[in-house]
């Protein structure tokens, strides 16, 4: 629901298409040595030259992997045995509580929680860490480059020259 | 992920394929269907249709339909659930194994086996409950607080089954889902009016920014990661269904890594019968092309060696075991009453496989063609051998019976094909049936520096 109610409001600002992917990687650096650093960039694809211009940590979706990972394993654990014993039959001769098949099922729950886990943190951390109000063009899952610069009116001359010089296709301002 | 080889690489023409020509070309094959696409569903939803009427026909009368015959009472639908499971475990060979591997071939073909994997265990996990008996209390099976205070017994591989299936079922649809959103949203920026909506509503928010791809790429990779040793357990535990009785044939400790490889090899079958078509229909030849068939059948030949090998030591073992009642079963199993059903199965899939030694083969689309239905045909028949032979013998020759199949039997195997092909034909007209994110990361984008 706080997407849905975040979503219409606009941030003014710059946004500028690049062709090249050099080009845009050359204009992020300059923006951020301008000490603008919440830029939203669009890329149809994941680009290592864009992220490390970026100087993105890695995310921290593992961590969410692990603990939906563990506690998987701990409920696989956790719930085959205490229904073992919450009705205790004599199956083979074997304990009433018999580790080893069990290991099977906590095997299975460590993947599926691990698995919904880390989906789960993608959605929340896309949410969370979402610069809303970004502007954006249908042609940046295509084949361009998008950067959208949260700009000031004072700043915005600036901006738009560095883009321009670094190599933007186009550049629109966005109130 | 340094991926320095291009997808299409290998045939040159493809090099000068730029970003906005993968998505015009994958955009394009969601276009309205043609006239032989809807004679193919029509199919597929009659063989549906057959599948439900012997369904229901079953649930009012009774299992007694099929040709369960003492002491057979694991037939053609265990048959058909082992061989549904097992199609479904090259595609996430393909997809997260192979992603693991950084194998450039996987980007073209993954999404169209990863579709199949997650159709075809739909398919699997109905046979269970038609096996059952009685449908409508199948969820007995699962875990749940009840008046009776009663709760499943873990210490059998038919539960660990339960949770296996389930669990595939749900992280396959999940490593889908999740795979295909920015192909959605690339998806939503091509086309117009209410299809314009719908994609706008499946690709929940999906822009592509660098906040979203860091997120993304990073999870994707965990997701393979997870997927990949679910893989290897699924077929494992169905195998186990089989190894841990005492049943002759079945209690062998090579079960698990024969089944994990004679799934991949199935389900390499049906995807060579899957995609030969699909590309062809679809007009992405220039997606798809000599140099995945090839390696394609690379691993074709690799697990039906395994399975070669797999074959000649169950023999050798029960030779070697001096246990007559294992020697009778594999005996008759090549010289019994069903040798034309252990023929079909080391001929189809020991012995054709072998045919893929030779380049002109694996690059010959016609002749994988047909190679891939003998698979689809050999597999189906070396789980009917597996479970049909081993039970109709097993230890006292006066308790010995042999199975009559009946129409029930062939009915639900028939609609079993129509429900998966119904699912593949609508979701490849309706989603990108190729990853256009992946082949996008794969091509350079265009320099302003020279370069590319």
């Amino acid at each position: 629901m706080a997407l849905l109610k975040r979503r219409p409001v606009r941030v003014p600002g710059l946004l500028a298409s690049f062709l090249h992917v050099d080009a845009a990687a050359d204009a992020i650096r300059a923006v951020r040595a301008l000490g603008i650093r919440d830029l939203t960039v669009y890329t149809p694809a994941p680009n290592h030259e864009i992220e490390e211009a970026l100087g993105q940590r890695v995310s921290p979706v593992r961590l969410f992997t692990l603990i939906g990972g563990l506690s998987g394993c701990a409920a696989g654990f956790g719930m085959t045995i205490w229904m073992s014993y919450d009705w205790p039959v004599l199956v083979g001769g074997k304990p009433i509580a018999s580790i080893p098949p069990y290991v099977v099922i906590a095997f299975e729950l460590t993947i599926l929680l691990g698995a919904l886990s880390t989906v789960a943190a993608v959605a929340l951390f896309s949410v969370l860490m979402g610069k809303p109000g970004a502007a954006y063009d249908p042609r940046f899952s295509d084949d361009q480059i998008g950067i959208f610069v949260p700009a000031p009116s004072d700043q915005a001359g600036r901006v738009e020259q560095l883009l321009r010089s670094a190599g933007a296709v186009e550049v629109r301002h966005e109130a | 992920m340094a991926v320095v080889t291009h997808p299409v690489a290998h045939d040159g023409h493809s090099m000068t394929q730029s970003h906005s020509d993968i998505t015009r070309d994958v955009v394009a094959t969601l276009g309205p269907p043609t006239r032989g696409y809807l004679v193919l569903l029509f199919g597929a939803v009659s063989l549906l249709l057959v599948g439900i009427l012997t369904f229901l026909i079953l649930v009012k009368d009774g299992l007694g339909h099929a040709g369960y015959n003492p002491p057979v009472f694991w037939s053609v639908y265990i048959t058909t659930f082992v061989f549904w499971i097992g199609i479904g475990h090259a595609g996430t060979l393909i997809s997260a194994i192979l992603f693991l591997f950084r194998s450039p071939w996987r980007t073209a073909v993954y999404r169209s086996t990863e579709a199949m994997t997650v159709f075809a265990v739909m398919t699997a996990g109905l046979f269970p409950i038609i096996h059952i008996g009685r449908q409508w209390i199948f969820y007995w099976l699962l875990p749940y607080p009840n008046q009776r205070f009663l709760w499943p017994n873990f210490k059998s591989p038919l539960l660990w089954d339960v949770f296996a299936i389930s669990t595939y079922l749900t992280v396959s649809t999940t490593f889908l889902v999740f795979g295909l959103l920015p192909d959605v949203a690339a998806v939503r920026d091509k086309v117009s009016g209410w299809r314009k909506a719908v994609y706008s509503l499946t690709s929940v928010g999906w822009r592509g920014t660098n906040n979203q791809w860091r997120h993304y790429s990073r999870a994707y990779l965990y997701l393979a990661a997870l997927a990949t040793p679910l893989v290897l357990s699924v077929h494992s535990v169905v195998s186990w269904d089989f190894a841990v009785s005492l049943v002759p044939g079945w209690h062998g400790t090579i079960f698990a890594p024969y089944f994990v490889a004679g799934a991949i090899y199935s389900g390499i079958g049906m995807v060579l019968t899957l995609i030969i078509p699909l590309r062809r229909a679809f007009r992405i030849e220039h997606l798809i092309t000599d140099y995945h068939f090839d390696n394609l059948a690379k691993l074709t030949l690799l697990t039906g060696s395994i399975l070669l090998y797999a074959y000649a030591m169950e023999y050798f073992v029960a030779w070697y075991s001096g246990n007559i009642f294992e020697q009778t079963t594999f005996y008759r199993r090549a010289f019994g009453p069903m040798w034309w059903a252990g023929w079909t199965m080391i001929i189809c899939n020991a012995f054709v496989s072998q045919l893929l030694w030779f380049r002109k083969i694996r690059v010959n689309i016609t002749a994988l063609f047909v190679i891939s239905i003998f698979i689809n045909i050999g597999m189906w028949f070396e789980r009917f051998v597996i479970i049909v032979s081993s039970l109709s013998n097993d230890y006292i020759p006066w308790a010995w019976g042999q199975l009559n199949p009946t129409w029930a039997d062939w009915g639900i195997l028939a609609g079993s094909f129509g429900w998966f092909g119904m699912w593949f034909l609508l979701f490849a007209k309706n989603f990108p049936i190729v990853a256009i994110q992946e082949i996008k990361e794969m091509i350079p984008m265009p320099r302003k520096r020279g370069g590319h």
